[in-house]
């Protein structure tokens, strides 16, 4: 491991944006409780799927944020993952403007508009290899989340090879995999992006999609597309971590975030073996099933359990290892 | 405007010189471009070959190099990197950054094209590509409108490619990995989407039905034109439904919007379809160069001929028309 | 796309194995004498075989890259091979020489395949950059009459392809 890297600081958790529509209300609920209990040292709040959301959260943007600041949360302020319109562009560059929080970058135009500032690459900037990182470290970028398609070899030596950067992946929750112009959600109630009524409020957890043959596969967000499953990452944490890994990423579900971060902190403090972590983990969030595949170069949707010799180290767990 | 047509094969490529192509566009045989397919494209010979038959006819020649370095095997990048351009290409068409960036410093007179899976969909990201790396045109994505072509156009200093016909990607290019969480390999990584080692098909009963990995992707009633088994354009569930999630099988087809296209700055017209065999490529590059020569009077009686080449035998103006979405 | 003249199918049909066999050998042969290089782009997939199915024909036909060889059988069933395609003789024919695109054709739901899509990928891309032209190619071999065997494939041919224009313009 290069010595760029803070080789005993352990890693620490980033709660990632709220990728769907949750009522203003809620969307404010879930960051203060976040901000009192949950064990998390970033926080990214900000619309990173559809830019007609905006104004549900912006009435309570000043509150939320001031109730991270207030309980020691690093605030990340994330941006669109895909800009077109004009509008799109000056939104990104007022947030920019405000200042005083990092911005995460997750389309060129942001990512062109920070150049020079301190700034944060998020999981829909193609980061595929060293080169790439380390252009982005020279133009001001401090932390990358990498691409969540990234299997661990790559992730492995990019992390290497770009010691000035701090990275992340993303450990868990529906994985953002496609975006588009055209909203899926609103074609899904026949409607049209212009005319959507914001329907993907009414699935804040994903709209799934089957197969023909009633097989779970994908989740519609508006006019992004996610898995049906949920990646986890929780039993590669601690080899990730020896990669020189900062922060693993968690994505929110609707489920008790809180719980999902402290299992992933007990992990990380090897206060319980992984197999318990992922035992407690599908209690919290049983929607959906377990995925690691795009980690281990496989299928995205497929889990890939560890081998038995990998978890010696926490043989004391081994009824629980059993369960999961 | 400059007519851009696909190649394939040495055999598509001279058929696309010799119907009228403005420039030709292809790529290695390897992971290095995103039509990374069995049997399809071209040894550095065959390329070197190409590029002076094409010289010879006055048309151009581009090199996609359009998928991301792995990391750990830049070299296969770097290595195709300095072949396009000692074999004196006419462009490279290329995505990643760090690869744009070896092109900006170790072949600085070499001409750089942005490809659509650069994820250029802005002004402000065509102008960030244009600073750090020089360059010289971007292939837009096919999320815009033509209204929002025009206003990229105007704040920008380099040209404008778009794709007209062929295949849709209904999602955002460059950014999907639809492919990858069905079947591990895809367009960034590998240069395939729904690589063919992972497609099936099967019949049942009176339908034809399509596997993609472990997944059901369409079943096609008999007489029912079929489609790629790509996920974006396969049948599912949704809420209470069974239907095209995101899209039909249909393919793109802008051309009868080409003198709006040129008012709002597009400067070339790309045809998608390298995977297509060389009787496609003659008679869709034949068939659009008249359309491009032709008054607009003219135009839809020469192009109506083309559907029934494509995907569904169906076409669309996708995003490009803002009630797509 | 013009169906198979009666003739021709009755004929394949009393035609004892033995002979469809001695002649797709003696064609094949031929074929691969004037393309050496056809096989080249199929990579690792040479080893695989390939079953072609008219269906307009009692008949199908193997083919193995790696003899090369071609077997025929009758059918049905469709005999065990890697991947295999269906359809209307004339249109694998023009597959063959790339004068068809088969992806529309698949479209279309004229051509069905089946088993291993990538070793089927990489045949057709072999096929299409291969310039085949069977008239010319056939012709070759025989002999004092080639012209004339050409002459007739030609028109054929063109008879053919022309009226499947006709019916998807």
């Amino acid at each position: 491991m290069s010595a760029g890297h803070a080789q005993f600081t352990r890693a620490t958790l980033t709660l990632g944006p709220v990728l769907y529509l949750w009522e203003g209300s809620r969307w404010r609920d879930f960051y203060y409780r976040i901000a009192d209990e949950a064990p998390v040292s970033h926080v990214c709040i900000g619309e990173t799927v559809c830019s007609k959301r905006q104004h549900f959260y912006e009435p309570y943007l000043a509150d939320v944020i001031d109730r991270l600041e207030s309980a020691g949360k690093q605030v990340i302020v994330s941006t669109l993952s895909l800009i077109t319109a004009e509008r799109e562009s000056r939104y990104a560059r007022a947030m920019i403007g405000d200042g005083g929080y990092p911005v995460e970058a997750n389309d060129l135009a942001t990512l062109g508009m920070l150049a020079g500032l301190p700034h944060i690459i998020g999981p829909t900037v193609n980061v595929y290899n060293s080169a790439t990182a380390r252009l982005l470290a020279a133009r001001g970028c401090v932390a990358i989340c990498l691409p969540p398609e990234l299997p661990t070899e790559s992730v492995r030596r990019i992390v290497a090879e770009t010691p000035e950067v701090a990275f992340e992946v993303f450990a868990f929750g529906r994985v953002p995999l496609a975006i588009s112009a055209r909203c899926a959600h609103a074609r899904s109630k026949g409607n049209i992006k212009d005319n959507c009524r914001f329907v993907c409020g009414e699935d804040p957890d994903g709209l799934p999609v089957h197969t023909l043959d009633r097989q779970p596969f994908l989740a519609i967000n508006g006019v992004q597309t996610v898995s049906y499953t949920c990646q986890s990452m929780l039993a590669d944490m601690h080899d990730l971590m020896a990669a020189g890994i900062a922060r693993f990423r968690l994505s929110p579900q609707c489920c008790d975030m809180v719980a999902v971060a402290q299992v992933h902190e007990d992990v990380l403090a090897n206060r319980i073996a992984p197999e318990e972590g992922i035992a407690r983990l599908r209690a919290i969030y049983p929607s959906a099933p377990f995925s690691n595949g795009f980690h281990h170069g496989k299928e995205g949707a497929a889990w890939i359990a560890r081998q038995a010799a990998a978890t010696a180290p926490y043989a004391d767990h081994e009824t629980d290892m059993a369960v999961s | 405007m400059e007519l851009i047509c696909p190649a394939g094969t040495p055999a598509a490529f001279r058929e696309a010189v010799d119907a009228g192509a403005d420039s030709v566009y292809c790529g290695f045989r390897d992971e290095t471009n995103a039509r990374n397919f069995p049997g399809l494209n071209f040894t550095r010979d065959e390329m070197a070959e190409a590029v002076s038959h094409a010289r010879q006819r006055g048309v151009k020649t581009l090199v996609t190099l359009n998928t991301f370095m792995r990391a750990g095997q830049e070299d296969i990048w770097y290595r195709a990197a300095d072949d396009a351009a000692r074999i004196g290409v006419d462009a490279v068409i290329v995505a990643d950054f760090g690869l744009m960036a070896y092109f900006a410093e170790k072949w600085p007179a070499q001409r750089l094209h942005a490809s659509v899976q650069a994820s250029a969909s802005s002004a402000a990201a065509v102008n960030f590509l244009v600073e750090a790396f020089g360059v010289r045109r971007v292939v837009l994505p096919r999320t815009l409108t033509i209204d929002d072509i025009a206003r990229v156009s105007r704040d920008i200093r380099t040209e404008i490619e778009i794709f007209v016909f062929g295949g849709l990607c209904v999602m955002a290019e460059g950014r999907c990995s639809l492919s990858s969480y069905a079947t591990g390999k895809s367009p960034n990584m590998n240069g395939v989407c729904s690589p063919a080692s992972h497609v099936r098909y099967r019949r049942e009963g009176d339908e034809l039905v399509s596997i993609l990995g472990d997944y059901t992707i369409n079943r096609f009633p008999d007489g029912e034109a079929a489609g790629y088994p790509t996920l974006c354009k396969g049948r599912f569930h949704v809420g209470e439904q069974d239907g095209y999630a995101f899209e039909d099988p249909v393919s793109l087809d802008v051309m009868d919007q080409i003198d709006r296209l040129r008012e709002a700055g597009v400067s070339a017209l790309k045809i998608e379809g390298r995977q297509r065999g060389k009787a496609y490529v003659a008679e869709v590059v034949s068939t659009l160069r008249r359309a491009l020569d032709a008054s607009a009077s003219e135009r839809p009686a020469i192009l109506s001929r083309l559907c029934m080449l494509s995907e569904g035998n169906r076409t669309t103006t996708g995003a490009y028309d803002k009630r797509w979405r | 796309m013009k169906p198979l003249p009666d003739i021709l199918s009755t004929l394949a049909e009393y035609m004892p194995i033995s002979v469809a066999q001695h002649i797709s050998a003696l064609l094949m042969a031929q074929i691969m004498r004037r393309h050496r290089d056809l096989f080249e782009r199929l990579g690792e997939h040479r080893c695989k075989r390939f079953a072609f199915a008219p269906s307009d024909l009692p008949l199908a036909f193997v083919v193995s890259p790696n003899g090369p060889s071609v077997t025929v059988c009758r059918k049905p069933p469709v005999p065990e091979a890697d991947a295999a395609v269906e359809g209307p003789l004339f249109m694998l024919l023009a597959l063959l020489e790339g004068r068809q695109d088969a992806d529309a054709l698949f479209f279309s739901r004229d051509l069905t395949v089946t088993g291993d899509m990538e070793a089927m990928l990489a045949l057709r891309n072999a096929l299409d950059d291969s310039n085949i032209d069977l008239p010319n190619d056939l012709g070759a071999m025989a002999g004092p009459l080639a012209p004339l065997v050409s002459r007739v494939a030609c028109g054929v041919r063109s008879r053919v392809l022309a009226e499947g224009e006709a019916s998807w313009s």
